[in-house]
């Protein structure tokens, strides 16, 4: 299987989904028995963030190198061309030549789309704008897939902001694919959106709640996101809702001994630091996981895998 | 009352059979050179659709985008293209699967509404009216999609 970009989860069925998380698997394999792989020997990535980021950057990186390959990029706007005015379609024409892959975060919605239709180099979305951050997604369900073995007959709760989370959002459709429960938790205000919802009702069981504690118990996974203060008129309101969303030790006294966390991270204080230590905690597990996802598409994009 | 006959041009294009109401919104969308001839007919009555609207354009042939603007606000409308005073050829509009380049993008934030780049929508509903942002990803309505059109 090949595909050239990988732009929406959308784009991807779960054939698709599978063949990722497999090579990412492999590549993982591979990495534990050599450090620096050699599949992308000669290539060169270049990374344009025209919008901050920690983790996404360092991870594709970190991916590339251990390909193999080479990186050139930048990590914000202003110190390059764009800020005397060039239009991204000109940016794209002039890197593409430079690089024999590109991967894109900016502020607008559609702007890796838009990119991808422009270059001739393949072109991976590290996420534009509020639409979508498809390499997330597909690190997220490797991480499942490698803490349980399967994703399949899993229990599955996302918590926090599901109405402007776009993280939740191509998770729960991604999931669809398989046979889970899911579990939507959030505030009053924050909920799914309905056209999510209706989108996957009819092929996974959904239960929706605004009542942590008693979800707890039940699940396998538990995904956890920001709620932004500035969701909420009120900040006596934020107040309210952010102590009862909090992970610690005593909310988790009925859960699963197997049970997961995970979280896309950065938190603010959605999950305690005394959660860190327990066998609960998978989301630094989940950062390491962004690195084989990350090698995976790289090397599918650039057709150096089978 | 009899019907306006509706190949009273000799040559041009007659939009028939325009939901009432709609036939100026029509005529501001086509955009036509402001020299044209054009002749609109309110509230005529009609068989099919009780009152409707249907202008007439003297010398121009509609090309399928401006046919497919059509579409999106007159769903019912047919377009009869006129010569030498006979119905040379009739269609009915028709919403296309792919609308290119006659809608923008309803979001502020989608990448079309800053760059160079014709505005791409798929249509996932064409009754109502539905679109899909090929680019943002977001879906319009049809009141959203009326306030746009280019």
């Amino acid at each position: 299987m090949k595909f050239q970009d990988v732009i929406s989860i959308n784009d991807f069925g779960k054939e698709e989904i599978e063949y990722v998380l497999k090579t990412a698997e492999r590549l993982e394999n591979e990495l534990n028995e050599q450090k620096i792989l050699q599949y992308a020997k000669g290539k060169v990535l270049a990374t344009l963030f025209f919008e901050p980021s920690t983790r996404t950057r360092l991870s594709f990186e970190s991916a590339m190198h251990r390909l193999g390959g080479s990186v050139i990029g930048f990590a914000e706007a202003s110190s390059t061309s764009v800020k005397k005015g060039e239009s991204l379609m000109d940016t794209i024409r002039t890197v593409e030549k430079y690089a024999d892959v590109i991967v894109i975060r900016h502020p607008r919605e559609g702007a890796a789309r838009l990119a991808a239709e422009v270059a001739e180099v393949p072109v991976i979305n590290a996420g534009d704008g509020a639409n979508q951050h498809p390499t997330q997604t597909l690190l997220d369900l490797y991480t499942i897939k490698k803490e349980f073995g399967r994703i399949n007959g899993l229990k599955i709760a996302l918590l926090g902001d599901l109405k402007y989370g776009r993280t939740v959002h191509s998770l729960a459709k991604a999931l669809s694919y398989y046979n889970v429960k899911l579990y939507f938790i959030a505030p009053q205000g924050l909920e799914m959106p309905r056209h999510i919802i209706e989108e996957i009702s009819d092929k996974v069981e959904i239960t929706e709640t605004s009542d942590l504690e008693s979800v707890i118990p039940e699940v396998d996974v538990l995904y956890a996101t920001r709620i932004q203060k500035e969701r909420f008129p009120d900040p006596a309101e934020y107040n309210k809702i952010k102590g009862s969303y909090r992970i610690d030790l005593k909310i988790l006294n009925g859960a699963k001994e197997t049970l997961k966390i995970m979280h896309p991270l950065p938190r603010v204080d959605e999950i305690s630091y005394e959660v860190d230590k327990t066998p609960y905690s998978a989301y630094f597990q989940q950062v390491w996981s962004g690195v084989p996802v990350r090698m995976a598409l790289l090397s599918i994009v650039l057709g150096v895998v089978e | 009352m009899k019907e306006l006959k509706v190949s009273a041009i000799n040559k041009g294009t007659v939009i028939d059979h325009i939901p009432s109401g709609k036939g100026l919104k029509v005529l501001e969308i086509l955009n036509l050179p402001k020299d044209s001839t054009i002749l609109v007919a309110i509230n005529v009555k009609s068989r099919k659709l009780g009152k409707k609207d249907i202008i007439k354009v003297e010398g121009k042939i509609l090309s399928e985008d401006e046919v497919n603007k059509i579409a999106l606000i007159a769903p019912t409308a047919t377009v009869n293209i006129i010569d030498k005073w006979e119905v040379v050829d009739k269609k009915k509009v028709e919403v296309p699967d792919e609308i290119v380049g006659i809608i923008k993008c309803a979001n502020p934030n989608c990448i079309t509404n800053y760059e160079e780049v014709k505005p791409k929508f798929k249509v996932i509903s064409k009754k109502p009216l539905k679109l899909k942002c090929h680019y943002c990803e977001r879906t319009m309505e049809e009141g959203m999609v009326v306030k746009n059109l280019l």
